[in-house]
């Protein structure tokens, strides 16, 4: 607990902070001030600033996309993509990846310290949108004095950031990549979200979100939260292919309700190691952020305004058994931006592994990435990379 | 430009026939692009806003390499998803013939371009009317290799359907081309009933309207 406290005020991380005179205005109407940005940066920045790629994380991600986990002590999330002579190149690429604020790696949060009484906010934090997290993330790219970023790039949530970084920005969104990801949230993954933060809530331990100052942690609660979200993340073949009916460490039913299969002691392995990293709190928020997105209702109902005359190239990607962010969620964006009139790719990829699969060994992926930021860098003039 | 010159050379006769017809600069959109060797050529060649929709994964991530814009789909179901005119020239390259529905991709075409061109093998051709004249079997050439039963090609025309079914659909055929079997456009123009019996394939630009 010390740890994850210690992350969520004092993270391993680079850390951007905000003062009171800097607030940060919410879509909610209220006023996040002071509050901080925790960040990672791979490579270096060129003398034009020009050759920045921002990556947006998905729920349960964070900053530490390309090194060792703080807390966790496993690899960077996105290893596969990120780093040097990879898709996302840190040789040539100077990348940034921030914890959202919301989330509990650093940037303010429902766990960090609420000035006005020098107790973790809990839930009266103010409830977020997906715009609230790149205008803050906005303020980061400011600092870093880079005017226009040569790609955006994330999945899932971090998907719903690159869209609204998109529309929000556009003039400083050269390209972008959303990735297995949607303009909205749709009514069934806000019942599976709805189900997540009731369980949290349900644990006694939540204490209506006071739990940190009365000492306590609703770990119960998040681990259903988490068991129950891991297995939108994977499809039915995924699932059958990597467990089956198989049993863990025995031959024959136990007749109690033991882990007597093998996806039962995969889920609830998942659950545990989830809460050793994560604040109950940030899920609620989190989950809250993603529900809310509704790209085309901020824009009048039309999705297509909300990149009427944009400049940006776009390549979207989906995953043919991602039922969660399904192809037709990817199809729609495709749909607006055509209407827009925007350049925009886009590619299904065959794979089983559900929703999971852009964060997995997927060399089709790999090679679209490969491919489409190739040719961004090479329109805006960056040299490859010495090797 | 040198380099559009010293490439212009080596491309594909078809597509040299269609990178004359396309104007500078204009909105393009090639359904069934490839690998984008014509995008990506016109692109270079003709400064065009190059779009393309192709069905196989590999192609799109050839062109998204190029520095194209391409969507993964088909003549079939994706073109009703564009706006109407968002482009000038809407091109469909040896694909017609594999359409479900050959008039409503050409509809479709012209709904959303002002105009369009299309390339299709002429199953009129005297070679083809002679397989199923002497052997009464379905034809297989070197241009269409397929047999019957494994074919993608399911609405095979010639070129005199192609003209006809222009007509119901009030398109102008602003040009028409037939190649011979090496791919070249025959010299002169002659009646259509002798493209239709010595063209290996049409190349027709159609605009939108009488």
């Amino acid at each position: 607990m010390s740890v994850r406290i210690n992350e969520a005020e004092e993270p391993h991380s680079q850390v951007l902070r905000l003062d009171a005179d800097t607030p940060l205005q919410l879509e909610s109407g209220a006023i996040l001030a002071p509050f901080q940005i925790a960040y990672q940066t791979y490579g270096a920045l060129n003398a034009d600033k020009t050759n920045a790629i921002l990556i947006c994380h998905a729920l349960t991600g964070d900053q530490h996309v390309a090194n060792e986990h703080p807390v966790t002590g496993k690899a960077g999330w996105w290893l596969s993509l990120v780093g040097p002579g990879k898709p996302i190149d840190t040789d040539r690429f100077f990348v940034i990846c921030s914890n959202v604020i919301g989330g509990c790696m650093g940037s303010t949060g429902p766990a960090s310290r609420n000035p006005e009484t020098g107790e973790p906010y809990g839930t009266d934090f103010p409830v977020l949108t997906i715009s609230d997290m790149v205008r803050a993330q906005a303020r980061l790219i400011d600092h870093l004095g880079i005017e226009t970023l040569l790609a955006v790039v994330g999945g899932s949530m971090g998907g719903m950031q690159v869209l609204a970084w998109a529309s929000l920005f556009p003039a400083r969104v050269f390209a972008c990549m959303p990735i297995a990801s949607a303009a909205k949230h749709s009514a069934q993954n806000i019942a599976f979200h709805e189900v997540g933060r009731q369980a949290v809530m349900a644990d006694p331990d939540w204490r209506r979100g006071r739990y940190t100052i009365d000492g306590a942690r609703p770990i119960k609660g998040l681990s259903v939260a988490r068991m129950a979200a891991h297995i939108t993340y994977l499809s039915e073949a995924a699932l059958q292919r990597k467990f089956g009916r198989n049993f863990q460490d025995r031959d024959a039913p136990t007749f109690s309700f033991d882990a007597d299969f093998q996806v039962e002691s995969y889920l609830r392995h998942q659950g545990f190691t989830f809460v050793e990293r994560f604040d109950a709190n940030s899920y609620l928020y989190l989950t809250r952020a993603m529900d809310y997105f509704d790209l085309a209702a901020d824009n009048g109902g039309s999705l297509a305004a909300a990149f009427k005359g944009t400049k940006t190239r776009f390549c979207l990607v989906s995953f043919t058994s991602d039922w969660l962010f399904p192809t037709s969620d990817s199809r729609q964006i495709v749909h607006a931006l055509n209407a827009a009139g925007a350049s925009v790719s886009f590619v299904e990829i065959e794979s089983d592994k559900g929703h999971d699969a852009f964060l997995l060994e997927e060399p089709n992926l790999f090679a679209t990435a490969r491919g489409f930021l190739d040719a961004a860098a090479r329109s805006r003039g960056i040299p490859e990379a010495e090797r | 430009m040198t380099m559009g010159q010293a490439s212009i050379t080596t491309i594909r006769a078809d597509h040299r026939l269609v990178s004359e017809m396309v104007t500078e600069g204009a909105r393009v959109l090639d359904v069934g692009c490839g690998d984008g060797v014509l995008l990506h050529h016109l692109a270079q060649t003709k400064g065009v806003d190059a779009r393309g929709i192709e069905i196989s994964r590999e192609g799109v991530a050839a062109c998204v390499t190029k520095g194209l814009a391409v969507i993964q789909g088909d003549a079939d179901t994706d073109l009703f998803d564009y706006p109407d005119d968002c482009f000038d020239f809407v091109i469909l390259s040896q694909t017609l013939q594999a359409t479900r529905q050959p008039r409503v991709a050409l509809e479709q075409m012209l709904r959303i371009g002002r105009n369009a061109i299309v390339s299709f093998p002429n199953f009129g051709h005297w070679r083809i009317r002679a397989h199923l004249l002497f052997q009464g079997r379905m034809p297989v050439t070197e241009n269409l290799p397929d047999t019957w039963y494994n074919t993608p090609n399911i609405h095979f025309c010639t070129i005199r359907d192609f003209v006809a079914l222009s007509e119901e659909l009030n398109a102008k055929i602003v040009r028409a081309h037939a190649l011979n079997a090496a791919g070249k456009p025959m010299a002169v123009e002659m009646p259509w009933w002798f493209w239709n019996l010595m063209g290996e394939q049409g190349v027709f630009w159609l605009a939108r309207g009488k």
